[in-house]
C-alpha cells in the first residue's frame, strides 16, 4: 500500500503548486546531525528554551497534557500526562499500529505537488497524537518542530485523531534556532475528527528571514464534530505558502479558521483557508487578519457549499502599516446547490485617522493609539475554547506578538 | 484657576483665569472656511450652550478646540487655563484636562469598552463598574468599543468614557440625540456629575456657594434644547454664519427666541 503511494509521489516530484514561489530543494541540506533525546525539557540549553517559548512551548509542561519535540530530524522528547491520550513519533506509531497507514494521504493527495511528494519520499518523523473515544484533555498537548542546522530541510508528516466523543487541544510551535537563517520546512498534517469529537489546533510559526515553509494540511470532520484552527505567523519568513482545507463530511459538523499574519519586510506569505461543506447543516467560519510592515501577503479564503442548508462566513481584513508591502485579499464563495448560505466581507487599508484621534482624545499619544488599535486588530477571540485554555492560547500568541511587533 | 492679587488700593482681588478663551478663531475644513472669527470665554464652573442651524460649524468649533487634524486653524488662538494650546496635539490637550464626547465615534474592533475605560481613566480601575452601573452600561463592558451600539448606547458609552477621564472642560456634541425618553434622565444625570452640578446640591449651600464650588466647565451643542430640562446651563450662544452671536444670554430665553423667530431673525434682532 505504501508502495502505491511512493509510486504516485515519485511521479509528482517535479509538480509545481498553483500558488507560491518556486522553491529549489537543491539549495538545502538533506542530511542533518542526529540529536540525543531528553527526559526533561529543562535540560535544553537556555537559548533553545527561549526559541521554543517564543513558539508557544511551555518548558515546565505544567499546563500541558503531553509534549512532542522534534529537533531537525530527531525526535528528542515525547511525553504524555493524561490517561487516554497518545503522543508518539509517527514512525513509532506506525510500528505500533499498522492500521495507521490507512490514515496517510486521505485528506491531502500524495501527488498534490512536489512538496507532498517529497514528504512521502522523505518520511522523517512528525507526530502522532490521538485522544481515545470519550477522553477529554484537560490541558493542551504541545508540539514543537525545530530547525537548528543552517540550510537544513525538514520533512514531517503529522497525524492527529480525535476519536468519537473526545476533546483534544494542540498547540504547535514551528521555529528555527537562534542564529539559523536559512532552511526549509515541509509539513504535512492530517486531522481526523470523529463523531462528536472536538479538536482545537493552534499553530504558531516563528521562522527566520531566509526560511521557506510549505505546510500541506487537510481535515475531515465527521458528524457533530468541531474543528477549530488558529494560525499565527508574525515573524519574518522568506516564503510561506499553504492552503489548509477542512472537509465537513458529517451532519452538523463545524470548522472555524482564524489566522493572524504579519508580513515583515522581505517576507512573502500566501496563506488561505478552505472549507468544503458536505454534511447536512454543517457550518464554517474563516477569519483572517493580516498586517504588512512591508511584506507581500496574499490572503485567500474559499467556502464551498455542496449540500443544502449549510452556512458559511468568511471575513478577511488587512492593515497596511508601511508605505511598501502588498495585501492581496482573495475571498471566494462557491455554492453548488440551492439553499446554501455563504457570505464574506473583506477590507484592506490603513488605520483610520479618526480611530487614532479617538484614542488620543482619551489621552494616548499617537504611537500608543496606533499600537492599541493594532493590538485590537490582531485580537481574534478564539471562540469555543474553555476559558482557561483560551488564556493559554492567548498567552502563547501574546509572546509571539511581543517578539514580532 | 483662581488666584488673588493686590490691587492699586491695596485690596485683595480675585483674578479669574478663564477655563477656555478663544480669540478670533478662523477654522477651515478642506478648502472651506467654517469659522470666521469666533470669540468665546468660559469661566471655571460655567456651562455654555451652543445653538445654531445645521452646518453652521458647531461641531467644527468643538473639533478645533480638541485639536482634530480635520479642523485646520487658519487664524486666532485657543487658550486653556491661560495656556495657548493652539499648537498642541489632541492627546496633549486631553492630558491637560479637555474632554470630548463624540457624536459619531468609530468602532474599535478587538478593544473592549473595559480596555478603553482603563485608557480613559489612565489605569485607574476603581469605580469603573460603579460608573457603568449608573449609566446602565455594565453589560456592555466586555463588548468591542461601539460595535453594534445604538445611537443612545453610543451616548452613554461616550459619557462613561468622560466620567472615567474626568476632564475639567467637557465638550458635548448633541448629547441627547438618539436617546430614548427612559434614558435621557440617565444622560442628564451623568452630565451633571461630569460638570459637578449635583455634587453640591446635597449639602445645604446657597446658590452662590454652589456655583463658586464648581470647577468644571462645559460647552454643549444642542439642537432641541431638551437637555436643558436636565442640565442647568449658564450662558447661551448662537453660531451663525461662522460667528458667535447673542452670546451671554440665558440659554432658555435664547431657545425660546430661536423657536419664535428662527436663527436668521433671532441673530439679527439681538446682535
Amino acid at each position: 500500500m505504501q508502495e502505491e503511494k511512493r509510486l504516485k509521489a515519485r511521479k509528482a516530484v517535479e509538480k509545481q503548486d498553483t500558488c507560491g514561489d518556486e522553491i529549489d530543494f537543491r539549495q538545502y541540506r538533506e542530511e542533518g546531525e542526529p540529536h540525543p533525546s531528553l527526559t526533561r525539557l529543562e535540560d535544553l540549553s537556555q537559548a533553545e528554551q527561549r526559541d521554543m517559548i517564543r513558539a508557544g512551548v511551555d518548558i515546565t509542561e505544567k499546563e500541558r497534557t503531553g509534549t512532542y519535540i522534534q529537533k531537525d530530524h530527531s525526535v528528542i522528547h515525547t511525553s504524555v500526562l493524561q490517561e487516554g491520550l497518545e503522543v508518539l513519533s509517527i514512525t513509532e506509531a506506525l510500528e505500533r499500529y499498522p492500521w495507521l497507514e490507512d490514515y496517510y494521504w486521505r485528506t491531502v493527495a500524495v501527488d498534490a505537488d512536489k512538496y507532498t511528494a517529497r514528504a512521502e519520499l522523505h518520511r522523517e518523523h512528525g507526530y502522532f497524537i490521538r485522544a481515545l473515544p470519550g477522553v477529554k484533555a484537560v490541558y493542551p498537548i504541545q508540539a514543537c518542530l525545530y530547525i537548528t542546522q543552517e540550510g537544513l530541510i525538514q520533512d514531517v508528516h503529522n497525524i492527529v485523531i480525535a476519536e468519537e466523543g473526545s476533546e483534544l487541544h494542540i498547540i504547535t510551535g514551528c521555529t528555527t534556532g537562534h542564529g539559523v537563517e536559512s532552511g526549509m520546512h515541509v509539513g504535512v498534517s492530517e486531522f481526523y475528527i470523529k463523531k462528536n469529537a472536538k479538536l482545537s489546533f493552534t499553530m504558531i510559526h516563528s521562522w527566520a528571514e531566509d526560511v521557506a515553509v510549505r505546510p500541506r494540511t487537510g481535515t475531515i470532520v465527521e458528524e457533530g464534530g468541531v474543528f477549530l484552527s488558529n494560525y499565527i505567523c508574525m515573524r519574518p519568513v522568506r516564503s510561506l505558502q499553504m492552503y489548509p482545507t477542512a472537509y465537513l463530511v458529517g451532519d452538523g459538523s463545524l470548522a472555524r479558521y482564524h489566522s493572524i499574519l504579519v508580513g515583515q519586510p522581505g517576507s512573502r506569505l500566501d496563506v488561505g483557508s478552505r472549507v468544503v461543506l458536505r454534511g447536512e447543516k454543517s457550518r464554517a467560519e474563516i477569519i483572517a487578519r493580516s498586517i504588512t510592515k512591508g511584506g507581500h501577503i496574499i490572503n485567500r479564503g474559499h467556502l464551498v457549499g455542496e449540500v443544502p442548508n449549510v452556512k458559511g462566513h468568511l471575513e478577511c481584513r488587512g492593515l497596511m502599516l508601511a508605505p511598501e508591502g502588498v495585501i492581496y485579499a482573495v475571498p471566494e464563495l462557491e455554492a453548488r446547490v440551492e439553499g446554501v448560505e455563504l457570505s464574506h466581507e473583506a477590507a484592506v487599508g490603513k488605520i483610520a485617522e479618526e480611530e487614532i484621534e479617538y484614542l488620543m482624545a482619551r489621552g494616548l499619544t499617537e504611537e500608543e493609539a496606533t499600537a492599541t488599535i493594532v493590538r485590537g486588530f490582531l485580537n481574534v477571540k478564539i471562540m469555543g475554547l474553555p476559558p482557561e485554555l483560551e488564556e493559554e492560547v492567548q498567552q502563547a500568541i501574546e509572546v509571539s506578538r511581543q517578539s514580532a511587533l | 484657576m483662581i488666584n488673588t492679587y493686590i490691587d492699586f488700593y491695596g485690596e485683595f482681588q480675585l483674578r479669574v483665569v478663564m477655563m477656555l478663551k478663544i480669540e478670533d478663531l478662523h477654522v477651515t475644513v478642506g478648502d472651506k472656511q467654517i469659522l470666521q472669527g469666533v470669540n468665546l470665554h468660559i469661566k471655571p464652573g460655567e456651562t455654555h450652550v451652543l445653538f445654531g442651524p445645521n452646518g453652521s460649524g458647531k461641531s467644527s468649533l468643538l473639533g478645533a478646540i480638541m485639536g482634530f487634524k480635520r479642523y485646520r486653524v487658519a487664524g486666532g488662538k485657543i487658550f486653556f487655563r491661560g495656556e495657548d494650546i493652539t499648537p498642541l496635539s489632541v492627546h496633549e490637550r486631553a492630558q491637560r484636562g479637555l474632554g470630548i464626547a463624540f457624536q459619531r465615534p468609530p468602532v474599535l474592533r478587538g478593544i473592549s469598552m473595559y480596555d478603553l475605560l482603563r485608557i480613559s481613566g489612565q489605569e485607574k480601575v476603581d469605580g469603573i463598574e460603579e460608573m457603568a452601573k449608573s449609566l446602565n452600561f455594565i453589560s456592555f463592558l466586555p463588548r468591542d468599543v461601539n460595535f453594534g451600539f445604538s445611537g443612545g448606547e453610543i451616548k452613554r458609552s461616550e459619557l462613561l468614557q468622560l466620567l472615567a477621564q474626568d476632564p475639567d472642560l467637557v465638550l458635548l456634541d448633541e448629547p441627547e440625540s438618539g436617546v430614548d425618553l427612559e434614558n435621557i434622565a440617565l444622560i442628564g444625570h451623568a452630565i451633571n456629575q461630569l460638570l459637578q452640578k449635583d455634587s453640591f446640591q446635597k449639602r445645604e449651600c446657597s446658590r452662590r456657594e454652589i456655583k463658586e464650588g464648581r470647577r468644571k466647565s462645559g460647552l454643549i451643542i444642542t439642537h432641541t434644547g431638551f437637555i436643558l430640562d436636565y442640565v442647568p446651563a449658564d450662558v447661551g450662544h448662537v453660531l451663525y454664519e461662522g460667528q458667535l452671536s447673542c452670546s451671554g444670554l440665558n440659554p432658555r430665553e435664547l431657545l425660546g427666541c430661536i423657536h419664535e423667530l428662527g436663527y436668521g431673525e433671532c441673530t439679527r434682532c439681538l446682535v
